[in-house]
């Protein structure tokens, strides 16, 4: 546990997120993200490239003589945040944190075309696959063919590369990188749009092996993972607040704004306190990914126990707050209702969390 | 005398006797079983009832399905049966009982609340459409929102204000609209679920029959707040089953999936157990101390507690079904012809529910209710309570 970690944003991070900000105010409007939901995808790549070629943010977690830009954990959660706020539909979560920090230990030439943005990738595993939990594989044969069926996949919508995790006979479990346009991906119809998932279907697919022994390396890429959602949550949730105080300052009902009615202040005051929290929860999983603390483990559960379901309060009380107009697909909170529901669950729900920081904290249940 | 259990068997028994539902035509069916007072038999005589005890409305209900008779379709006209109906049956003439009670609980004519405008949510009595004498009828324009089911409805309850001149809530008056009217335009409002559920409906120039208002001119807010009460009550307290609503399907994905549960999300699951399981006998205490009785206040406890439990439960669903929880059936926008709040996925379920404390009154003003009209504490100050409606700055 290191309490002389940084849990506030530097001037370096700051002007970092003015710029994602920027760009997503620019090109991220709620009324062209809520056209995913009716299957116009077009939002993807026209964000996309500008976040990673114009801006570089592919290349964050990658080493400078990799071609990336040498930052840390610290930079790409603030990213996060901004992409939370605007529900973006990119893959950096999937390829430019955690296929990047799985790469991170692989040889090949993979992981400075994914800093660049020349290529994206994504880690085949369901979207609720928690860091500690068990890890669905495909089975690999002595020949390097792959075989299964993975569902819920975040990110291979927009990959063009496929990391799939296999197992062979003796039940090792190895690393392969599969081209997307070799294998059967369908879409499929998800709770959150904005980060659609699919399903994938390998049948003897010839594979590239990218790591021999990979479960420690898939382990602390979904670590990672779950450690840098928690900023997405939170930018879901300082949205959420925001927009909802904005909202009750300016809706008059009995003659008076909404917002001075006690009874709605007590539920802001309340919300703000969670979104504060949330921000030091989050903070500190970033802050800990960024130096390799031996706390990362702890911070992870930590923020996902929290931040998960505090992103889902700030989305419901929000939703609630704004009455009928909240319930309206013309208006954008649905879109962050149905993102923090999926957060919620991915990477391991907060209870899966909680039952994980038990065994680190050595607090153990009943019975055992 | 109240009449028995065995007395209403056996009357629909003879009733039976003589119409074949195998045979019969199904409406002329529906109808024949109201003129015989067993389609609500908590109502009057001579309007489809027989002055009977609720609590024995299953009963008719049972035997009537175990004949293989058609029933009248309640869900596609929940608004009808659950606030026009109780409504009309209090405030209305002999003639307005006469003309609308009989198509209504036969679903031939299907209501909905034109209620909610704009700038008229919770605070109802702010409703600006207005309504102008013209010999015998009313002119009636502005515009209304949230409509649930208006795209399916013949008929609506509609309060509109007559008189801008006295303070907000004296100047209301409620009326029975004809949606088929050339000036009422319907237009769907797509929902967070997909669907469009309910509509905006505009109203220019409607003409309503001065015999289509309901009680007096001014009563409006009054009468609104009498369907307001039967909503909660039949929002809140309506199953009657153990496990009935939510709690049963949740309960059902619980038992199908031995795989998913954990200890956490078990626990959880029976602490809304036990709230679903309490929620229903308060329903049905509210119900027997109703039984005589209109419903007050008291229904707003029970559609808080519905709200709070099936926003919980469905939000437990996803998370059990993790994976299974991360889809969505369909997000094509349709005009549903039935709300079913425990249908379709789990992930439509979660959604729909949302709805559960915004729908017939909020949650917050729900609380506002029991404070104030339950435990009499003082209402929050008010600037516009006394001052002509018109005069308030909006
Ligand atoms: C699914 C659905 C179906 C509906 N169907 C119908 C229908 O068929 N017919 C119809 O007429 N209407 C219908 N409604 C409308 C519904 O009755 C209104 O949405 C509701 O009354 C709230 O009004 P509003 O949307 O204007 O919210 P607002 O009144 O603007 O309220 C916004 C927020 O402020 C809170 N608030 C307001 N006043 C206070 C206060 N004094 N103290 C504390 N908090 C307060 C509210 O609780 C809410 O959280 C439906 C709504 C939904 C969601």
């Amino acid at each position: 546990m290191s309490s002389d970690l940084d849990l506030l944003y530097s001037d370096v991070e700051d002007d970092l997120r003015s710029s994602v900000r920027d760009l997503l105010a620019d090109r991220c409007d709620p009324t062209v993200v809520v056209g995913l939901y009716d299957g116009d995808r077009s939002l993807v790549d026209a964000l996309w490239k500008p976040l990673a070629v114009d801006l570089g943010l592919t290349g964050l977690l990658v080493p400078e003589d990799q071609q990336g830009a040498g930052a840390t954990a610290r930079e790409a959660a603030v990213v996060l945040e901004e992409l939370g706020r605007a529900v973006a539909p990119v893959p950096f979560l999937t390829s430019s944190v955690v296929a990047t920090t799985l790469l991170l230990e692989a040889d090949g030439d993979l992981l400075p075309r994914l800093a660049t943005g020349e290529r994206t990738a994504a880690l085949v595993v369901p979207l609720n696959t928690a860091p500690h939990g068990p890890i669905p594989a495909c089975s690999v044969d002595a020949a390097g063919r792959l075989t299964g069926v993975v569902s819920a996949v975040a990110g291979a919508l927009e990959a063009d590369e496929l990391l799939v995790p296999a197992r062979d006979a003796d039940g090792t479990l190895s690393l392969h990188a599969v081209a997307a346009a070799d294998v059967e991906v369908t879409p499929t119809v998800s709770l959150d749009m904005t980060r659609q998932l699919a399903r994938i279907r390998l049948a003897d697919a010839a594979g590239r092996p990218v790591l021999g022994d990979a479960e420690p390396s898939i382990r602390r890429a979904l670590l990672a993972g779950a450690a840098l959602l928690a900023s997405e949550q939170l930018g879901i949730a300082r949205w959420c607040l925001e927009e909802t105080v904005a909202y009750l300052m300016q809706r008059h009902q009995f003659g008076r704004p909404l917002g001075g009615f006690q009874a709605l202040k007590h539920r802001l005051a309340d919300l703000s306190v969670g979104v504060e929290s949330a921000a030091a929860a989050a903070r500190y999983a970033a802050a800990a990914v960024a130096a390799d603390d031996p706390d990362v483990p702890v911070a992870a559960a930590l923020a996902q126990a929290s931040c998960s379901d505090l992103a889902v309060t700030a989305a419901e009380e929000a939703l609630q707050l704004h009455g009928g107009i909240g319930m309206t697909w013309e208006h954008p909170m649905h879109l962050y209702l149905k993102r923090a529901k999926a957060d919620q669950i991915a990477f391991g729900t907060p209870g899966s969390h909680r039952a994980r920081l038990a065994e680190l904290v050595d607090l153990p249940g009943a019975g055992a | 005398m109240t009449i028995t259990a065995a007395e209403l068997r056996e009357r629909v028994a003879a009733f039976l006797a003589t119409h074949d539902p195998a045979t019969m035509d199904r409406m002329e069916f529906l109808r024949a079983r109201y003129d015989a007072g067993l389609a609500w038999i908590r109502f009057p005589e001579g309007h489809g009832g027989l002055d009977a005890p609720q609590s024995l409305q299953p009963v008719v209900d049972e035997a009537f399905r175990d004949a293989g008779a058609p029933d009248n379709r309640a869900r596609t006209n929940g608004i009808g049966l659950g606030m026009a109906a109780p409504t009309i049956l209090a405030f209305g003439t002999e003639e307005q009982k006469r003309r609308f009670l009989r198509p209504l609980w036969t679903g031939e004519e299907i209501w909905c609340q034109l209620f909610s405008e704009p700038g008229a949510g919770s605070d109802l009595a702010n409703v600006g459409t207005r309504a102008v004498r013209d010999g015998d009828e009313w002119v009636v324009g502005g515009q209304k929102v949230w409509t649930s089911g208006a795209h399916n409805a013949r008929l609506a309850i509609l309060v509109a204000r007559t008189d801008p001149d006295v303070p907000k809530h004296a100047g209301l008056s409620y009326f029975l609209c004809d949606m088929t009217d050339p000036g009422v335009e319907v237009r769907p409002l797509r929902q967070i679920t997909g669907e469009a559920e309910f509509n905006e409906v505009f109203l220019t120039d409607v003409r309503i029959p001065d015999a289509q208002r309901l009680g007096e001119v001014g009563e409006g807010w009054k009468i609104a707040n009498a369907t307001l009460n039967q909503e909660r009550v039949s929002i809140g307290a309506g199953a009657s089953a153990r496990e009935n609503g939510m709690i049963g399907t949740v309960a059902r994905t619980w038992r199908e999936h031995p795989e998913l549960r954990t200890p956490e999300l078990h626990d959880r699951l029976l602490r809304l157990w036990v709230d679903a399981e309490v929620a229903r006998l308060s329903g049905l205490r509210l119900r027997q101390k109703l039984a005589t009785g209109r419903p007050g206040p008291e229904g707003a406890g029970m559609k808080l507690t519905y709200a709070r439990v099936n926003q919980q439960l469905t939000g437990l669903e996803l998370e059990l079904l993790g994976e299974d929880g991360l889809v969505y059936s369909d997000w094509t926008m349709v005009r549903p012809e039935v709300i079913d709040m425990t249908g379709r996925d789990a992930g439509y379920r979660y959604l729909r529910a949302k709805g559960n404390s915004i729908e017939g009154g909020t949650s917050e003003i729900l609380r506002n209710v029991i404070a104030e009209r339950v435990l009499g504490l003082p209402p929050e100050h008010r600037v516009d309570k006394d001052r002509p409606w018109k005069e308030v700055a909006r």
